[in-house]
């Protein structure tokens, strides 16, 4: 029999969250698991797994579940993805595996990934993440002492480097930062994706052998010439898009104007709502402005809320129907008190005498014809310009590539855009030298890197074995 | 073998401004004058910008100069001969533009000082005549200075040390004397890098500065050093710390600088009514 409404998950109730830096969805119970895993018709032609772009067996696990046999079910998860409490809970299900799912035509689909998250936080809450990496290299082939460097700790390095290191390489991942994770542990706030949960996560990769070392800036502390004279057959590039956008008009420089980045960098990875306990200080005031629609802009908004800002809003220049953030995400930040001015833009900031901001200058926007992205095209509506009184403003209309490694290695090819140029394989025009995630694709989701990891990771691999490199 | 980012050496140059030798051999291995290096003090310390000011190839060491003025310093200067930083990152930003361009007129206030020995140093090296104008009270930071510079000048505003008034002061009064110049650089407090540019200005010195922005990755991710330069908007971490000092919006890089200044004296008052640990 069909069930058409899929197990909800249970959420912390607005009034407790936004106090809090706790997370908000708390998961399935066991229960709700099973129930949830029993719906799945297990059809045969699994257009879940073409939704997947690193390709987990969905029917294969979501029957385990069925079965009680979590174990089974995190085993055959975690053979294609590294990081499943971390996908479980972030990635957007509903235009990937969740979007295919066959039950969607009759009614909800498969909650796929809740159920992937649970069954990656019961293998965290039984202990079995590390037996499972013990498992692994036990299994794994001996390659002699091939080694590989992977610049960049984020979803993509991280896919490359559990790849990799399960084929039998010796990997050293090298993180810029301080702290591994990229924008897992930067850029993705604690009350959607847990920092304890990434750590783990990152412990999986050190149990299968791989070498971590933070402090290290690629084409700064060594060049990517440099680690392949030093021995490394191949280097895996998965530095990501973390340069930020700006809307470049006047006054954007004023105090108390903060990128997207920095906002959550100074929160997420510098904890500064803890501070003065922590080192690092962070502005709200009493009205804050994020400018932008995308899940980052979502992020920002509802950070700010937790850090007690009075009102926030967030400006978007078209209407609700084309914010690319996932709709579960505007519907939290709205359920916590997020206001949205739709259809305005802003057109300059004016600070006051210290140089601080004090509004926003806006303007109101209509739709037009759709432009290259299909969406329709936000046109200023003359005369229309208003003064929006603001503590400060968060910049979150997204970013371009990280140009570090462009910059200091010119045998690395890049496009207009700043991405690097691979070849289906993920080759970059350097020999021996390997591009994925958001630095080959601009910006992308977490999964859509880990995807294009998986192709890098399979073709230093055929090239290392073949003898091309 | 001393452990990565341990404090190797430790000695106090005037008073509230210390330095420290530490061991990084990565960084050591690369660092070239004019470049920086990121640190944390602990494991809830903030991400603290630093010039390199010195450094050993062989044995492995980054020498950094810091003035006590807020938290993370105060608690830096607290570390001792043998403890370790929790992280030291580098070399970051570009470095200097080194080349034979004459005569150089180095120009070092506050830690500025400390900051701006190896350009001075390199600058020498490539053949130039090299000038050093110094606002210091300290002896090391002055005889370090005569080192590698064919003439040093010394300014302090109380007048204990060489001539009393500002390091500006004594670029204008070379200036008018005539002296062809043929390049300043100018490291130290923002307000300072300002009066010279407008001092080197009317004669048409190329002036450099290296800018001390907020900085939190330095790594071009967060924005936070963003300072305007030519009326773009750029990057001092990765495309910095030196631009053209006539080019630079001064005005807006001191606002950007007091952003935390209340969070910053409650942060120290604290701390310091806390026992200064």
């Amino acid at each position: 029999m069909i069930v058409k409404k899929r197990v909800a998950m249970n959420k912390m109730p607005v009034e407790k969250r936004i106090r809090s830096f706790d997370e908000v969805a708390l998961g399935l119970t066991e229960e709700q698991a099973v129930e949830e895993a029993k719906r799945c018709l297990q059809c045969k032609h699994r257009p879940c797994v073409e939704g997947c772009p690193v390709g987990v067996d969905v029917p294969a696990f979501i029957r385990k579940v069925a079965e009680r046999d979590f174990l089974a079910a995190y085993k055959i998860v975690k053979e294609k993805n590294a990081i499943p409490a971390i996908t479980g809970r972030v990635c957007p299900q509903e235009v990937q595996c969740e979007g295919r799912c066959t039950l969607a035509r009759v009614g909800e689909p498969i909650a796929i990934g809740a159920l992937e998250r649970f069954v990656a936080d019961w293998a965290i809450k039984e202990g079995v993440v590390e037996e499972e990496a013990e498992e692994a290299l036990a299994k794994r082939p001996s390659r002699g002492s091939v080694r590989i460097a992977v610049v960049g700790s984020g979803p993509a390095g991280i896919t490359a480097a559990a790849d990799l290191a399960r084929l039998g390489y010796e990997v050293t991942l090298f993180e810029a930062l301080h702290k591994p994770g990229g924008v897992l542990m930067y850029g993705i706030p604690e009350f959607r994706l847990p920092k304890r949960i990434v750590e783990i996560e990152l412990n999986y990769l050190r149990a299968l052998g791989v070498d971590v070392q933070v402090d290290v800036v690629i084409g700064r502390t060594y060049t990517v010439k440099e680690l392949l004279e030093d021995g490394y057959r191949a280097v895996f590039i998965g530095t990501g898009a973390g340069m930020p956008r700006f809307l470049n008009v006047p006054g954007e420089n004023l105090a108390n104007i903060y990128t997207a980045n920095e906002f959550l960098t100074r929160v997420n990875l510098m904890r500064a709502y803890l501070f003065p306990k922590y080192d690092t200080p962070i502005k709200v005031g009493k009205r804050v402005a994020v400018i932008g629609g995308g899940n980052v802009a979502m992020d920002a908004s509802r950070t700010a809320l937790r850090l007690k800002a009075e009102e926030v809003y967030v400006i978007y220049r078209r209407s609700e129907e084309e914010m690319p953030a996932r709709r579960d995400e505007v519907l939290n930040a709205k359920e916590e008190g997020v206001k949205f001015m739709l259809l305005t833009q802003p057109v300059r900031f004016l600070g006051d005498k210290d140089g601080k901001l004090a509004a926003i200058e806006c303007i109101r926007m209509q739709l037009g014809e759709p432009d290259a992205s299909g969406r329709r095209r936000p046109i200023p509506v003359k005369g229309s310009e208003f003064v929006f009184e603001v503590d400060t403003a968060i910049i979150a209309i997204g970013c371009h590539p990280n140009p570090l490694i462009a910059r200091t290695t010119p045998e690395i090819k890049v496009n207009e855009e700043g991405c690097i140029v691979v070849d289906e394989h993920c080759r970059t025009s350097m020999r021996g030298v390997y591009a994925a995630g958001d630095i080959i694709l601009g910006e992308a989701t977490v999964i859509e890197a880990m995807g294009t990891a998986r192709t890098a990771s399979m073709a230093i691999r055929r090239d290392i074995v073949e003898g091309r490199i | 073998m001393p452990k990565l980012f341990e404090i190797l050496e430790k000695r106090e140059l005037a008073p509230r401004i210390k330095e420290l030798k530490i061991y990084n051999p990565r960084i050591a291995a690369k660092v070239k004058a004019g470049q920086f290096l990121i640190i944390r003090v602990s494991e809830e310390g903030e991400r603290i910008p630093l010039t390199a000011v010195d450094w050993d190839r062989r044995e492995g060491t980054v020498t950094i100069v810091f003035q006590e003025v807020g938290v993370s310093t105060y608690k830096l200067g607290k570390l001792e001969v043998g403890d370790a930083l929790a992280d030291m990152v580098g070399p970051l930003g570009n470095p200097s533009e080194i080349d034979t361009f004459g005569t150089v007129v180095c120009v070092g206030g506050g830690v500025g000082v400390a900051a701006i020995y190896p350009i001075a140093r390199e600058l020498k090296r490539a053949g130039n005549k090299v000038i050093s104008i110094i606002g210091v009270r300290s002896r090391d930071l002055i005889y370090r200075a005569m080192e590698v510079s064919d003439e040093v000048r010394v300014t302090t505003d109380d007048g204990s040390k060489g001539r009393r008034g500002f390091v500006s002061d004594e670029l204008r009064d070379l200036l008018v004397s005539g002296l062809k110049v043929d390049r300043v650089v100018t490291v130290g407090p923002a307000i300072m890098m300002k009066v010279c540019a407008d001092v080197t200005r009317p004669y048409g010195v190329k002036t450099i500065a290296s800018l001390n922005p907020i900085m939190v990755c330095g790594i071009g991710v967060c924005g936070a050093c963003r300072v305007e330069v030519a009326g773009k908007t750029r990057f001092a971490c990765f495309e910095g710390p030196e631009f053209d000092a006539h080019q630079v919006n001064f005005d807006e890089l001191l606002k950007r600088l007091k952003a935390y200044r209340a969070e910053e004296q409650m942060a120290l008052k604290l701390y310091l009514e806390g026992g200064g640990r």
